[in-house]
């Protein structure tokens, strides 16, 4: 079929481009180093400050903001962990922005930073249809405040994050795992968590709770 | 009456004991467990419900019993390797979920998909939407008592089952998509199959009408049952055919259009009963909708040739950067956030499941209800446990 | 004397094992005509075209293990089930299923049928009281609340039949109807009874407290092997003697040309069984307290009503 020939020049070709690779490869990472790392090559260069909503935000609440970034059609404010609140009623609140749903809260462990946790907070505004990205950078151990007086929703995203990955959310109205049993310990997210889970775990589980004495 | 043995220590026990001490001449409120087994929990869903006499007071949901760690899973494989475990989020809606996963990385790697795999993956899309409300409304109506519903509706899912397994080999997890495209094109006869289908099923969809549409039984279950506002549930995280429900006009197909939807012509379903009527009356919309967008898929896929696959590297390393993409899955707004620091393997993938969600709105509909509604309830939300446990 | 003793136990026997043949095959007509209308076969597996399913079945059920639960009344444990089942089939004692083919005539048959109908509700809270744990309670308590209420203008929509007739003697109930069956005097206490009927065998649509779906399993959750087959034959044989009554008060009985009386009424009668099992292929549920509100506040003032317009016209004509 005429799909089938398509994909199979188009595999040539990947082949034939991976060929030649001393002297291509030498200029192509020369050119890398110069670019800025999150750009792909059809990035287009755009100055954040341009867009209207980096400038409402900058606008009223520029104090709050630490950093914005801009990547594939998504702004990402960077801001600091008192303000999240605050900046979140003004967010859901503001004509001009009127972010009404919280999409999603999640949690990342960058343990080679200084503040090794992030919380994320992605809004959407069903009126004006736009997305926005708000990022808080934690060290171990702190807290940031729940956003559950903003959005309901915040309690169960805040929850999994809690379970997950340790970060506890001060105020939040009902803190405790979610997906995991209640006893359990350790939070799995984090990069020294083992996929296989603590060891001797399963050994301990499998001899507590199954008859006989094969090994699985 | 109050087993203590069930109770997990959380918030709910607590206040009913400090409501004990307070006042002992108050009736107390009895616990009621619908544990995770159960014929209408729609999978591992435990309920635990605070009862006054025949009334709800409050609802405790408890989740996990599914949990199989796949956001963790997922930073130890690679792109391309992680695409069958989305097939196992939503199981019965199994493209939609591989459609999230791949455009998230594609928006990440900036790679634009050719334009037959595009309408290929719309028709699928919207397949799995019809088949995926079929099975909604089976189990609801089987929930609620009438039980030949759910014989039709799968007497229709199991022509789209065939065109599924035509397609790809595989009924229900199907990993048809790729980071790029499509796996391989359709077969000879998926067209005419499809076309077939497309026929029938707007007539086969009467008989379902005929039985409960209009039936007085159905009225008085799912009329005012349940009711919730437009901003309340943007506030509780509620997205798709539920918050349709409620008078909000949003669809992510229409509003941030992804792969050709915009191109298509169809209408939103949008009702503004805000009960659980009015949620079924948004899916049944929904149903022929999809219907429509398929026969218009199939009559341009006729026409158009072209590779069904981009010119995706061999492995698959995404620029530094993190991205969040979402489409609108049968249950919800399914959103993927994957963060990339140039390996092979994402960094953190996060997935921002529909039924989750939707779950936390669960405890403020049914608050004043009667027990036998909680099951109409969970059937109109209609949450899949695979994608709510992850 | 002797002869004529003979001759009734003889017809105790023939109408016992008739109706308990009924039963079970009843169930099995079930699951076939319901197989049917959701496109599927039913039982095709045991015996030809699964004709042998009702006699699997209650083998099975006979040759389980004899659960009684720890916290029960183990007398009254036994003996509830028992009690629903005698009294259901002892109402076939009066039913005259032709002229001269009953096991006995009373003058006062339809007074025996409703009063022994209300003791099988005994049975049912007996039986749910007795086996100790807080489901049964619930759900006994919740079925007889429902049969009760049902029963109540089951009464009622009687009344108009028995104004017309006469007499509570079901044969004399049937001479009346020799010209005019009563369903044409009496449509609405017809449409009554049959409601009526659905509520008190506690089949869909106000089959709540025994849904799979419930959380209260209902007054049979702790029974199991044989006592729960007399449930579920009970069940049957109410519904057959349900359908009986209502051919003899509203259908005209065995009434009918050229075939033999027998042969007329056993027609209406699985007429009406095709009904309930056709009713409960197509509608979903009532919820408890909707079907409550039904039985007390709609069909109650409609049967009394329809007593007083009877009389009216009775009078009148």
């Amino acid at each position: 079929m005429a799909g089938e020939k398509e994909k199979k020049v188009s595999k040539e070709e990947v082949k034939e481009e991976r060929k030649p690779k001393a002297p291509a490869a030498e200029e192509a990472a020369k050119k890398k180093a110069a670019a800025p790392k999150d750009e792909a090559p059809q990035e287009p260069q755009v100055d954040v400050d341009t867009l209207p909503l980096v400038k409402r935000v900058k606008e009223v609440k520029g104090e709050f903001i630490e950093d914005v970034k801009y990547f594939r059609g998504e702004i990402t404010f960077v801001v600091e962990k008192e303000v999240i609140v605050d900046l979140c009623h003004f967010l859901k609140d503001d004509s001009e922005t009127r972010f009404d749903f919280l999409t999603e809260v999640i949690g990342t462990h960058y343990p080679e930073r200084e503040k090794p946790f992030e919380v994320v907070y992605h809004l959407y505004s069903t009126s004006k249809k736009h997305r926005v990205r708000i990022k808080v950078q934690l060290a171990e151990d702190e807290e940031v405040e729940s956003v559950f007086p903003v959005w309901r929703s915040a309690t169960w995203y805040e929850r999994e994050v809690y379970d997950m990955l340790g970060i506890r959310f001060a105020n939040h109205p009902d803190l405790k795992r979610i997906l995991l049993p209640d006893d359990w310990e350790g939070h799995p997210l984090r990069k020294d968590y083992p996929l296989q889970g603590p060891p001797g775990y399963r050994e301990a589980w499998i001899k507590a709770h199954c008859a006989s004495t094969n090994k699985l | 009456m109050m087993e203590k043995g069930l109770m997990d220590k959380g918030s709910v026990e607590g206040q009913v004991t400090e409501d004990l001490m307070r006042d002992t001449l108050k009736t107390r409120e009895m616990w009621l467990n619908m544990g995770p087994q159960h014929p209408s929990t729609h999978g591992v869903l435990r309920l635990i419900l605070a009862l006054e006499g025949e009334r709800i007071v409050d609802t405790e949901i408890v989740i996990g019993y599914l949990h199989r760690g796949m956001e963790k899973l997922a930073e130890a494989k690679t792109y391309p390797q992680f695409l069958p475990y989305t097939d196992r989020l939503d199981y019965i809606s199994s493209h939609a979920m591989n459609f999230g996963y791949v455009l998230a990385v594609e928006k990440l790697m900036g790679i634009e998909v050719p334009e037959r795999a595009q309408y290929i993956r719309v028709m699928m899309a919207e397949l799995t939407r019809i088949s995926s409300h079929l099975i909604w409304l089976a189990t609801h109506a089987l929930d609620i008592g009438a039980m030949t519903v759910f014989l039709y509706c799968f007497r229709e899912r199991e022509m789209i089952l065939d065109l599924f397994e035509m397609a790809c080999g595989a009924r229900l997890t199907t990993s048809y998509f790729r980071i790029g495209g499509v796996a391989h094109d359709l077969p000879d006869g998926f067209i005419e199959q499809a076309r077939e289908f497309c026929k029938i099923f707007p007539k086969k969809a009467q008989d379902y009408d005929d039985l409960i549409l209009k039936n007085r039984i159905w009225l008085s279950r799912t009329v005012n049952v349940a009711k919730i506002s437009g901003e309340e549930g943007l506030n509780l995280g509620l997205t798709g055919p539920n918050i349709r429900g409620s008078g909000v006009y949003w669809d992510i197909r229409k509003d941030e259009p992804y792969s050709n939807y915009d191109k298509l012509d169809w209408e939103i379903a949008v009702e503004h009963g805000c009960d659980v009527y009015a949620r079924y009356l948004v899916r049944l919309k929904e149903m022929r909708e999809s219907c429509k967008i398929v026969s218009q898929c199939l009559d341009i896929l006729e026409k158009l040739d072209g590779p069904v696959m981009a010119k995706v590297p061999k492995v698959i390393k995404p620029p530094e950067g993190e991205v969040y993409a979402s489409v609108e899955a049968p249950k919800g707004e399914l959103g993927f956030y994957i963060v990339s620091d140039g390996s092979p393997k994402p960094y953190r993938l996060k997935i921002r499941a529909p039924s989750f969600a939707n779950l936390i709105s669960v405890p403020t509909m049914v608050r004043g209800h009667m027990v036998a509604d909680v099951i109409a309830v969970i059937g109109s939300i209609d949450v899949v446990l695979g994608e709510v446990d992850r | 004397m002797a002869q004529e003793l003979v001759l009734v136990v003889i017809k105790m026997i023939v109408v016992f094992a008739v109706a308990l043949l009924i039963v079970a095959y009843l169930t099995y007509f079930e699951r076939k005509i319901i197989g049917h209308m959701q496109l599927r076969l039913g039982p095709m597996r045991v015996g030809p075209h699964g004709l042998l399913q009702p006699i699997a079945d209650g083998l099975k059920l006979f040759v389980k293990e004899d659960i009684v639960p720890h916290d029960s009344d183990r007398w009254t444990f036994y003996f509830a089930p028992i009690l629903n089942l005698v009294c259901a089939l002892v109402l076939l004692a009066v039913i005259p299923f032709s002229y001269n083919f009953m096991v006995t005539r009373l003058n006062i048959g339809v007074l025996y049928v409703l009063s022994l109908a209300s003791v099988g509700t005994i049975a049912l809270l007996l039986a749910g009281w007795s086996s100790g744990s807080k489901y049964p309670i619930l759900g006994g308590l919740r079925s007889a609340a429902q049969i009760f209420s049902y029963e109540i203008f089951l009464g009622f929509s009687i009344m108009g039949v028995l104004m017309i007739s006469g007499s509570l003697d079901l044969v004399k109930i049937v001479e009346a109807q020799s010209k005019v069956w009563n369903i044409v005097y009496q449509p609405v206490a017809f449409v009554v009874y049959v409601i009526a009927a659905l509520g008190e065998l506690n089949r869909v649509p106000f089959d709540l407290p025994e849904a799979e779906n419930e959380l209260v399993a209902g007054f049979h959750t702790e029974y199991s092997g044989f006592k729960f087959a007399y449930f579920f034959l009970a069940e049957y044989a109410n519904m057959i003697v349900v359908s009986c009554m209502a051919v003899i008060l509203f259908l005209g009985g065995w009434k009918g040309p050229v075939l033999p009386g027998i042969v007329w009424f056993l027609i209406k009668m699985c007429a009406f069984f095709y009904f309930f099992i056709w009713v409960r292929a197509t509608f979903p549920r009532y919820r408890y307290d909707q079907f409550m509100r039904i039985g007390w506040k709609i069909m109650l003032p409609i049967a009394l009503a329809n007593i007083v317009v009877t009389g009216v016209v009775m009078m009148l004509v």
